[in-house]
Order: C-alpha cells, then sequence, then structure tokens
C-alpha cells in the first residue's frame, strides 16, 4: 500500500483513512500534482471537509461554487474558477487534498 | 495523471494502420475483495479458476442464445474492423471488434466445440490460460459494449454481449472491475452511485429550489419521497453531483412544473444508471432494478419516468418488463401489483425526453428560443439509445424526439456528418463502464471519431454546443473536449436547452 507522509492511500492517491488527513498531507499532494495552495485553495478545501463533515459526503459542485460565491465574492462562485484552481477537478483533486473519498459514479 | 496535451484533428475519420500491442497493459485498477464481496462475488482470484470459469461460460452461452449464436456466426468478413470508436483511436488490432470477440471465441471453440477439442490449432481454438485471462481483462475493459460493430456486422453479431460474457465470468472467479463493481456496491447499500446519502440529496435538492427562485422568481419544486405523486423520476445520480448534468435536472423540474403533473423523486432509488448491465450479470442488474420496482410501490406513483442516462434506457427500455414489472412480463407477486398500480393509458416507463415532447406537442409548452440564440447546437446521440431502444412509439423516436425537443428550445440546430450520428453514432469513449481516471488514456483516444466529426461541423457550421442525453457522455466530454481544443463547457444537457428557454408560469395549477 502506498503512503503519503506515513498516511495510507489508495492507488488513486486518496486516503484510506479520512483521519489521517493533516494540512501537510494537502500540501504534499498538490505539492505532488504541481501546485502550490493559495489561500483561496484551502478555502475549498476547508468547506469540502466541513460539508463532509455534516453529510459524509463531498458537496454538488453547484453547492459548492456557490459556497464558494458567498466566501470569495461571485466573480469566483463558477466551476471555471474551481477549475483554475484544481486542473483536475473541484470535486476530485479538491476532495483528494483535503483526504475525503474519491466522489464515483458517472462524474 | 494525464496531460491536457492537444491532439490535431483532421474533419473526418481516418482508419489508421495497425499499430500491435499499442494498447497492451493490466487494464483498469482491479476491485479488492470487499468490493467484489458485496457484490456475491469471489473476493479474489479462485484457486480452480480456469474450470470455474470454463463452467461459467457453459451456463452463460446456455444461458443466453445470443451470445453462443454470435460466437459461432463470425465469418471473418471484417466489416467490423474498421467501426469501432477505440480501434480507430488507439489503432491496436485487438481493438477491433473481431478481434476482441476472438478472446473469447477461441477459448469457446477449445471447449465447446468438436473440432477446438481435437484440433484446436486448425481452428484458433486456445486455452484459457493466465496470459489469455490477462487480455481478456484489458481488452474486454477496452470496449463500451456501444454496439456499433453490430450494425454493420451483417450477421449482427453483436460485441457487446460478447464483453458482458466475459466480464461476467470475469467476476465469476474473483477478477472484477474496481470501477463498476465499486459504484454498484453503494447503489446495493446506498441507493445511487455516488454513494450520496439522503441528507446530502435532501440539502442539494433545496439548494436548487432556491437557485431557481433566486433566477426566475417562480417556485419550482424538486420533490422527493412524496407519496402518491402521479409520476416517479428516476435519473441518474449524476445528475445530483455534477457538471453540466445539473442544470439539466432544473430542466426537468420546470417541465413538470409547467405541466402541472405531480412529481416525486426517490430517497431510495436515486439511481437510474445500472451498471449490472455492464459487466453483464443479471442478478446485480435486476438488484437495481427492484429499488426502482420498491420505491414505485412504496409511493403508490402511476408513471416511472426515466431521466437522461444512456444505458439506463437501454435496461429500462429493453428490460425493466421482465426484470421488475414496470412494462408487462414479470410475473411475480410484486410485478403484477405494480402492473395493476401504473396507469396503462401511459408507456411505462417513459423517458423524459418523451414526456417533454409530448407537452411541446400539445402545446402546454411556451419558449422564448431567442435565449439559445448565442448557441449552434448539435447532438450526440448516446449509443444506448441510439442503438437499444426506442421512444414515441415510432420508428426511429430515439432519433427524432431528442432533436424535435432541441429545436423547440433553439434556433441554430445542425447535425455531424451523416455517418456519426443516428445508428451510425459513435461512443462517447467512456460508456460500459470505463468512464474512470485510469483509463483516461483509452478515454482520450476513443473519442476521436466523435471530436473529428465536431470538428467538421464547428468548421463547417459553427457549432458551439453540443447536446447530449447521458451522464456519462456529459461527463467523458467535459473531461476528453480540452484534448482537442474544444472548450468543456461546450457539452450541455438536453433538458438544459429546455430549462434555458422554457416560459414558466407563476404555479403550476394556472396552466389548467
Amino acid at each position: 500500500m502506498a503512503e503519503i507522509l506515513g498516511a495510507e492511500v489508495d492507488e488513486e492517491g486518496y486516503l484510506i483513512k479520512v483521519s489521517d488527513w493533516t494540512p501537510e498531507i494537502a500540501n504534499a499532494m498538490s505539492e505532488e500534482d504541481g501546485i502550490e495552495l493559495s489561500p483561496e485553495h484551502w478555502e475549498v478545501i476547508n468547506f469540502l471537509q466541513a460539508y463532509y463533515k455534516e453529510y459524509e459526503f463531498a458537496p454538488a459542485v453547484r453547492v459548492l461554487t456557490k459556497a464558494i460565491s458567498k466566501k470569495l465574492g461571485n466573480d469566483k462562485g463558477n466551476s471555471r474558477y474551481l477549475y483554475s484552481l484544481f486542473p483536475y477537478g473541484p470535486a476530485k483533486q479538491g476532495c483528494r487534498f483535503a483526504g475525503l473519498p474519491k466522489p464515483t459514479g458517472c462524474v | 495523471m494525464s496531460s491536457n496535451k492537444q491532439i490535431k484533428l483532421s474533419t473526418y475519420v481516418e482508419t489508421p494502420p495497425i499499430d500491435r500491442g499499442s494498447m497492451a497493459g493490466d487494464g483498469p485498477f482491479k476491485a479488492t475483495a470487499e468490493i467484489q464481496k458485496n457484490l456475491g462475488f469471489p473476493a479474489e482470484k479462485v484457486d480452480n479458476w480456469q474450470q470455474v470459469a470454463i463452467d461459467k461460460m457453459a451456463e452463460t452461452k446456455s444461458k443466453y442464445r445470443s451470445v453462443q449464436v454470435f460466437l459461432d456466426a463470425c465469418v471473418k468478413c471484417g466489416a467490423c474492423t474498421d467501426k469501432c470508436h477505440y480501434y480507430l483511436g488507439t489503432a491496436d488490432p485487438k481493438n477491433m471488434p473481431v478481434a476482441r470477440q476472438d478472446l473469447f471465441r477461441s477459448v469457446y471453440r477449445r471447449h465447446f466445440t468438436f473440432a477446438g477439442k481435437y484440433f484446436p490449432k486448425l481452428v484458433g481454438a486456445k486455452d484459457l490460460d493466465e496470459d489469455m485471462l490477462d487480455d481478456w481483462y484489458n481488452y474486454f475493459h477496452q470496449c463500451s459494449q456501444c454496439r456499433r460493430c453490430a450494425v454493420y456486422c451483417p450477421s449482427g453479431i453483436d460485441t457487446a454481449e460478447i464483453s458482458m460474457a466475459a466480464r461476467e465470468v470475469m467476476n465469476a472467479i474473483g477478477v472484477g472491475q474496481k470501477y463498476s463493481n465499486q459504484i454498484l456496491g453503494k447503489v446495493n447499500k446506498i441507493g445511487n452511485n455516488l454513494g450520496m446519502p439522503e441528507p446530502a440529496l435532501r440539502d442539494t435538492l433545496m439548494d436548487l429550489e432556491e437557485e431557481i427562485k433566486d433566477d426566475t422568481g417562480v417556485d419550482v419544486k424538486l420533490p422527493i419521497d412524496i407519496k402518491n405523486s402521479e409520476v416517479l423520476m428516476v435519473s441518474p445520480s449524476a445528475d445530483f453531483f455534477a457538471e453540466p448534468h445539473i442544470d439539466g435536472l432544473i430542466g426537468y423540474a420546470k417541465v413538470f412544473h409547467e405541466s402541472g403533473v405531480s412529481w416525486t423523486l426517490s430517497s431510495y432509488a436515486s439511481e437510474a444508471a445500472n451498471f449490472g448491465m455492464f459487466i453483464g450479470s443479471y442478478d446485480v442488474m435486476r438488484e437495481g432494478a427492484l429499488r426502482i420496482r420498491r420505491a414505485a410501490l412504496d409511493l403508490n406513483v402511476k408513471r416511472v419516468i426515466v431521466g437522461e442516462c444512456g444505458h439506463a434506457w437501454r435496461v429500462a427500455y429493453s428490460f425493466w418488463n421482465t426484470l421488475s414489472g414496470i412494462g408487462g412480463g414479470a410475473e411475480d407477486e410484486y410485478a403484477l401489483k405494480l402492473q395493476k398500480q401504473l396507469d396503462s393509458n401511459y408507456p411505462q416507463p417513459q423517458h423524459m425526453i418523451e414526456f417533454t415532447y409530448d407537452l411541446i406537442k400539445s402545446h402546454q409548452l411556451s419558449f422564448d428560443k431567442s435565449k439559445n440564440d448565442h448557441r449552434v447546437v448539435t447532438f450526440h446521440d448516446s449509443c444506448n439509445v441510439a442503438r437499444g431502444s426506442n421512444m414515441g412509439d415510432i420508428s426511429n423516436g430515439q432519433f427524432i424526439l431528442p432533436r424535435e425537443v432541441i429545436k423547440a428550445a433553439c434556433n441554430n440546430f445542425i447535425d455531424m456528418p451523416k455517418n456519426t450520428i443516428k445508428s451510425s453514432t459513435f461512443c462517447c469513449g467512456g460508456g460500459g463502464g470505463l468512464l474512470t481516471d485510469d483509463l483516461i488514456d483509452l478515454r482520450v483516444k476513443g473519442a476521436k471519431p466523435r471530436m473529428h466529426a465536431l470538428k467538421k461541423s464547428e468548421q463547417e457550421s459553427g457549432v458551439n454546443t453540443l447536446a447530449a442525453i447521458c451522464a456519462i457522455c456529459k461527463s467523458q466530454f467535459s473531461k476528453v473536449l480540452p484534448h482537442y481544443d474544444f472548450d468543456p463547457y461546450m457539452v450541455v444537457s438536453v433538458h438544459q436547452l429546455v430549462s434555458d428557454a422554457i416560459i414558466l408560469s407563476e404555479n403550476s395549477e394556472q396552466k389548467d
């Protein structure tokens, strides 16, 4: 089993245990993807984690964009902006950095 | 992870010279023991796997006579060789439909034909050894079961059925694909492919109601678990989660609002997709269908309508009747009960496109088509709808109805080249359980023929919008379009086009 900073990850790089997550892990994962985490990235990661805590599930992309629009302004509340932050998709890459399971299905 | 390296396209489909072994490999990630066990499959590859596989092949060919006919009927004429998008996109000769079939056929000959048992070399019969199994796993997960090859085969041999049979045999020996089987486990446990629990679903629907109210000023509802509604709507769960799918869901809600017909989603059966078909398992497919039946019974609805999901519509249209009793055919107690409950004045099940089309034809919907004037729209026929179903109970209705719905909402509609649409449609490249990141290289290459056609329509007619009626197609295109220098946001649901142009009444009661 692969690891990142001592935490187990699956073959696609998602944490096996949500509770293993630390900010350092998010930084290490993003570094592997060639991304430097900005405050805007952290807004998204924090929202994903808060939502997951309540629903045990990642938010729909539309729910995420609305939440980000409230926090960072209307011009940033759209999926184009989120894709500019997370080129592999706010749901998939965002969840990975946030330590959450990969969304599955036809998405 | 893949890069977004762009691929240069011409505007016609080229048949590439063969490039042997170009897609050789280990195939997609394999399912874990836990995932396999959840579906009742062996947790890992069983010790006597060869024997178990041959026994399963025997069962499969006797249960599905079509499979045996397809295995016996091929005369190697070659008509299928340049019809598969994965061959056209990858040039690997094992992606020619006949070669893909032959992986299965050669083992069939070895074990189930006289000549193959005694003179294997003369008739291309081969043993099912480790190498053969590896090839099965790799190349039967390079088939999206789109059935385009079957359209061109003079004997109508359907590679999809052979690929389903091969996957069923592999699951029986404990070799399953992670993506499909993990999803099926979630449907059985939680009710949808996403694994989205009820509270998150309810929260999302409330959010969407607010959004529609903000956008339009009208109270359009997205009801869930409302007993005695007229319609149970079953849509692919991607409609609750992904872009651009969610705007299609908003479109369904607006159409129901205007129709005045009461409708509900179900938290128990929040998935139209049925990957049981992809893995060739009748039992798993039935389990998914039975969830929908139970929801229909519990909610006491009169009609069942299916949202924009390609293979869901094939399963619903072709198999729900005998699987679950939605439509006539099944004869168990609950099927009979449901058949009595459902309103026989309507087809059961119905596609959302049929519902909208009927309202358009009876002048119950009004549109401001200019709202879509910034778009030049083309339509991608999803393979399972195009080659595995019908709509509207008229010949070729599955091609006519979606286009009529688009044209009712848009002024500018143009079809892609003739040999790439309707029954000749090219798969998006992500169907059949292949819409997974570990197959992204295959998905990009497999989309190439569709991208050629789209490029031609873009250059000649200014097409800037690609409408689809399948959750897989929408996700796949969003992902692969940038590889071909297209804007990923050009993909829309057909019901998004409806949603953008429909004129809403203040409340649905006023309609009558």
